[in-house]
């Protein structure tokens, strides 16, 4: 997650949550369409610090007490028993994970024994529910046949590599430290190990020729996996990248290449059987099932509930928004003193609630139901206005909007914002 | 050596034999401030300890430039061998924008010091009001100053002075604003020289206005010099262009603060207060006699102020709108040259075409829009007045390129200038090379000396109100000045160039050009917009078109992509924040058809473009 902290109102030190979202869990449990719940651990370490990355990660072994890579595992598991009483002291009824994702940094810095011992920690404060999907971030060069087999033991079901590109170019262009072979490696352990396994990449990447995009994405086909991430690359103030650009050292990004690749990858994506249920998001699922969907994430984008520890890490809960402090040590230090971690809040109003919905729901492949522009201030209508137009300009899949879901159509998915700013009203 | 003055003459009671009615002609920045400061402490009107730099310029825009918009009149008492006189000094503007304005100030004189800096020379703003004076009959003093500086040159610039004015070099006086040295022998040279005002005690009154000015607190206060007769308090006076009656609520003279006397009688120069709240009521030119006892005929030279320069003010809050007419009422009180009317714009919403004397003036006004209402403003590229026949014979006059008529036209009239430009010959070429190039013709050109030459023209006023300055300046390295002054019309060959974004006109872009400019002007400001409006949905063809006839074209290639990629839990907040900031900044965004052009994209379009070319002049 982005290292910068959004503005907020201050969260208490109990981290106590206000009595409605106690009262909104129980009211969505009594409808049948309960929240779900989730967990998502952030690990802030690496071993190199690209330059393109604006996440809340260090590279250095010991960032204080509590927060060195070694003690690391024992924090958050602090954090976890801290969330548990935070919820019971709230009203929240107990429900157990649907979903665990440890993402970073890198996780798999930690030895494997250190996540393994967080899910436990989570398994046994909160429960895991029936089939519950837990995926680690991975470097392709941090693991081993036997790190992940060990994590596959102890409960993980799914890992996900920060694979990025297969030109040799493109990767030193990004600071990717891992050289290209070592990714089928990966692959093969995690798969022998019983893992489901995903792959992050990166297009846009100044420098990458559209043939180079399309060696990578063939390179990530060819080891099959269950699941592709593809990302365009951005390039973000306060990153070494970024000033870079600013400088003009570096080239920019050019928002054109980036959609052409984008093109380039649905088209090889959609061929060898992957079908896209998010903007940068595509699962092999040849039949539609809705198979081998990141389903963390798409609690994320559907609007679920998920507590977020370790550092700077976000949660949500029925309409409330939290997050904590970003500094691993100041993290670290809140919660030995028995502080909440948690230093913002925010609790999004109606409009802005609103906003949130259709921002995520136009970004999936299910769509977002046209019933939620009901509670748009108008009613909706200028709204409904808008859906015809787009379906005119072939932005919205218009079969879709009749049977009443707000799906964006491939030229529409490369202007989404688009589409949420014309939703919403402006 | 004098002292200062014994025995003060007493207003309303002066003989006019002691009195001396003058004004200085300077250049902007060769002192006529600083020299006047020194004036009012070697007279003893203002006591050290009360002494400001730049004393008599009251608007802080005017200290800040270091130039005077308006001119006052200060009464000093002086002493020569003996005798006690009464020196008014009439403060004119500098700037040939207030061309008139100096016409009346110099009208009430009957002698002029020119002031000339001993480092730089004559300029051609000050030759150009040294021209008037000496039409209009006053005596000239003729003065260097800045001697102290190690720079000056007075023996080369007395012998320039004295081949102008047709006297001897060992005339012209040699001071100091800044150390004092000769300003005493200078006001002792005033009282030598300077003719005493005559004129008839005992007919009607008759007081030309020369500055008229809004005050917050005591309404317009009216300075004048008084002709034929008296003015008293608690009379009625009649405006002779008007004929409105009105009680002198005050009268009295400044000393340079205001202070109430028995009147005005022949040949003296103070204020008048009557409670009138706007300036139009009390116009510069007009004559003030008295009601009961009215004089017949007015004292000659009035003419009511005429705008050269027209521009757009639009804020670039629409909501500011209302300010921004309620800020122009204000400051029209103090203006009798500002006329505006509503205006309404396509791309940039509710505004008011605004008249101006000159560029100047256009900035000054601008300025105190912005500084003491605080307003942001955009101002459309200013353009001068057409007049447009049409094959029906109908004249039309346009202000606004928007008012310029479609379909057949007879003739095109343009207004011209007249200009003076004074720089060391080795820049005759360039400046040639540059009146040429703005369709100038020459009418003449003389050696002030061997090294300094005056260059005249006549030349398209609109050639002149846009860069003139900024590129005569930057071709000479500085050393050029220029005066101009309007001089009639010509036909020419002038058409409008409209811009157009996907078939919509944006009218704040249309321009009237000459022919021959009008595919320079569309390339300009078709590729200057396709630099600053973003890529929108579809593609935008941006074109620049005479009549139907498309000049130029640019296209702003349609957004292919619009979408974050990434989108996880903890960028939830940010992205929604990010769109909030979009939502916000859609308020800026103007509609020309569906082409969405944020406010920015105009104002950088407009701003770029000039004006500003006569802030130089001050250097």
């Amino acid at each position: 997650m982005p290292s910068i902290l959004p503005e907020g109102d201050p969260a208490p030190d109990d981290g106590r949550l206000p009595a409605h979202v106690a009262r909104r869990v129980r009211e969505a449990q009594s409808t049948g369409a309960p929240r779900t719940f989730s967990l998502y651990v952030h690990v802030p370490f690496c071993e190199v610090r690209c330059g393109y990355c604006d996440f809340n990660t260090y590279t250095a072994e010991d960032l204080g007490p509590g927060a060195s890579r070694s003690s690391y595992a024992g924090t958050v598991s602090g954090e976890l028993d801290f969330a548990a009483g935070v919820l019971a002291a709230s009203g929240v009824p107990a429900r157990p994970l649907e979903t665990v994702f440890f993402g970073g940094g890198t996780p798999t810095l930690l030895p494997a024994a250190d996540l393994v011992g967080i899910l436990g920690r989570a398994r046994g404060v909160f429960g895991l529910a029936p089939g519950a999907e837990v995926t680690t971030e991975a470097n392709p060069d941090s693991v081993t046949a036997r790190s992940l087999a060990e994590l596959a033991a102890g409960g993980f079901t799914r890992v996900s590599f920060g694979m990025q590109s297969a030109v040799p170019h493109v990767l030193a262009t990004l600071d990717r430290t891992h050289r290209p072979e070592n990714v089928p490696a990966a692959v093969g352990w995690a798969r022998d190990a019983g893992l489901e396994v995903s792959l992050d990449l990166i297009y846009g990447t100044p420098g990458e020729s559209l043939e180079d995009w399309r060696t990578t994405v063939e390179a990530a086909l060819a080891l099959r996996p269950d699941h592709v991430s593809a990302y365009s690359l951005i390039v973000e103030e306060g990153t070494k990248f970024g000033s870079s650009v600013k400088r003009g050292v570096q080239a920019d990004v050019d928002p054109d290449d980036q959609a052409d690749k984008y093109l380039l990858a649905e088209r090889l994506l959609a061929e060898a059987g992957y079908r896209w249920y998010e903007i940068s998001n595509w699962a092999l699922d040849p039949a539609d099932e809705g198979i081998h969907r990141a389903r963390h994430n798409m609690a994320y984008w559907r609007d679920q509930d998920w507590w977020g520890a370790g550092p700077g890490a976000h949660s949500h809960l029925a309409g409330v928004r939290f997050w904590n402090a970003k500094h691993p040590a100041a993290y670290a230090q809140r919660l030995a003193t028995g502080v909440s971690p948690s230093v913002g809040r925010e609790e999004p109003d109606a409009e802005a609630r609103f906003l949130e919905r259709v921002m995520l729901g136009v970004r999936l492949s299910e769509g977002l139901e046209t019933s939620v522009l009901d509670v748009a201030p108008d009613g909706g209508t200028q709204a409904r206005g808008e859906i015809a137009a787009m379906i005119a300009e072939g932005l919205l899949d218009g079969r879709a909007a009749l049977a009443g879901r707000i799906i964006p159509t491939l030229q529409g998915r490369l202007l989404d914002d688009a589409i949420v700013r014309r939703l919403a009203g402006f | 050596m004098s002292p200062m003055a014994i025995h003060a003459p007493v207003p309303a009671a002066t003989d006019p034999a002691v009195i001396r009615n003058f004004c200085i002609i300077a250049h902007i920045d060769h002192g006529k401030s600083t020299l006047a400061d020194r004036m009012l402490q070697s007279t003893g009107v203002v006591q050290p300890r009360d002494m400001k730099a730049q004393y008599l310029d009251r608007m802080d825009i005017e200290r800040e430039r270091g130039i005077t918009i308006k001119s006052q009149a200060v009464r000093m008492p002086w002493n020569v061998d003996g005798a006690d006189y009464a020196l008014n000094m009439i403060d004119t503007p500098g700037h040939v924008d207030f061309t008139y304005e100096v016409s009346r100030s110099l009208a009430a004189c009957e002698g002029a010091i020119l002031l000339v800096d001993a480092a730089q020379g004559i300029e051609a703003q000050t030759l150009a009001n040294l021209y008037l004076a000496m039409e209009n009959d006053l005596t000239i003093i003729p003065v260097l100053n800045k001697i102290d500086l190690p720079s000056a040159e007075p023996e080369k610039y007395a012998a320039e002075i004295a081949g102008l004015i047709g006297c001897d070099p060992d005339d012209v006086l040699r001071v100091s604003g800044k150390t004092g040295v000769g300003v005493e022998a200078l006001l002792d040279r005033v009282v030598a020289e300077i003719p005493a005002p005559q004129g008839n005690t005992d007919g009607p009154a008759r007081a030309m206005i020369f500055d008229s000015v809004y005050d917050t607190y005591r309404g317009v206060v009216t300075y004048v010099r008084v002709v034929d007769g008296r003015l008293s308090p608690r009379e009625k006076i009649t405006m002779m262009s008007t004929g409105a009656t009105h009680e002198l609520l005050e009268i009295g003279v400044s000393s340079p603060e205001p202070i109430p006397s028995k009147g005005l009688a022949v040949g003296e120069v103070g204020y008048l207060i009557t409670g009138v709240k706007d300036v139009r009521q009390s116009k510069v030119g007009d004559t003030v006699t008295s009601a009961a006892k009215p004089a017949t005929e007015r004292i000659g030279g009035y003419e009511d102020p005429k705008p050269m320069v027209f521009s757009g003010l639009y804020p670039i809050d629409g909501s500011d709108y209302p300010v921004l007419r309620d800020a122009l009422d204000k400051l029209k009180l103090n203006d009798a040259a500002l006329v505006y009317e509503p205006e309404t714009s396509v791309a940039l919403g509710f505004g008011f075409r605004v008249g101006f004397l000159g560029l100047l003036h256009l900035e000054i006004i601008r300025e105190r829009l912005e500084r003491e209402f605080d307003l942001a403003l955009i101002s459309t590229a200013p353009n001068v007045v057409y007049e447009v026949t049409r094959e029906d014979g109908q004249v039309i006059t346009v202000t606004n390129p928007s008012e310029f008529p479609e379909g057949k036209i007879n003739e095109v009239r343009e207004p011209m200038a007249s200009i003076t430009i004074i720089v060391p010959s080795e820049f005759i070429g360039a400046v040639m090379e540059l009146c040429q190039g703005k369709r100038g013709q020459m009418r003449g050109m003389d050696y002030l000396s061997e090294e300094r030459v005056e260059i005249r023209y006549w030349i398209p006023l609109a050639e002149i109100i846009f860069d003139f300055f900024d590129q005569l300046k930057s071709r000479t390295k500085g050393y050029a000045s220029l005066e101009w002054k309007t001089d009639g019309d010509q036909v020419a060959d002038l058409v409008k160039v409209d811009i157009l974004l996907q078939g919509e006109q944006v009218d704040a872009f249309s321009s009237i050009t000459h022919k021959d400019n009008a595919y320079s002007y569309g390339v300009m400001m078709t590729g200057k917009l396709k630099e600053l409006i973003p890529r929108q949905q579809y593609e935008v063809p941006i074109q620049a078109a005479i009549g139907s006839r498309i000049i130029a074209r640019e296209n702003i290639r349609a957004i292919r992509k619009d979408v974050l990629s990434k989108c996880y839990g903890g960028d939830i907040s940010r992205k929604r924040k990010l769109l909030e900031k979009q939502k916000e900044g859609k308020k800026r965004m103007k509609m020309v058809g569906r082409v969405e052009v944020p406010q920015e994209a105009f104002i950088a379009a407009l701003s770029s473009e000039g004006a500003g070319s006569e802030t130089g002049a001050k250097k």
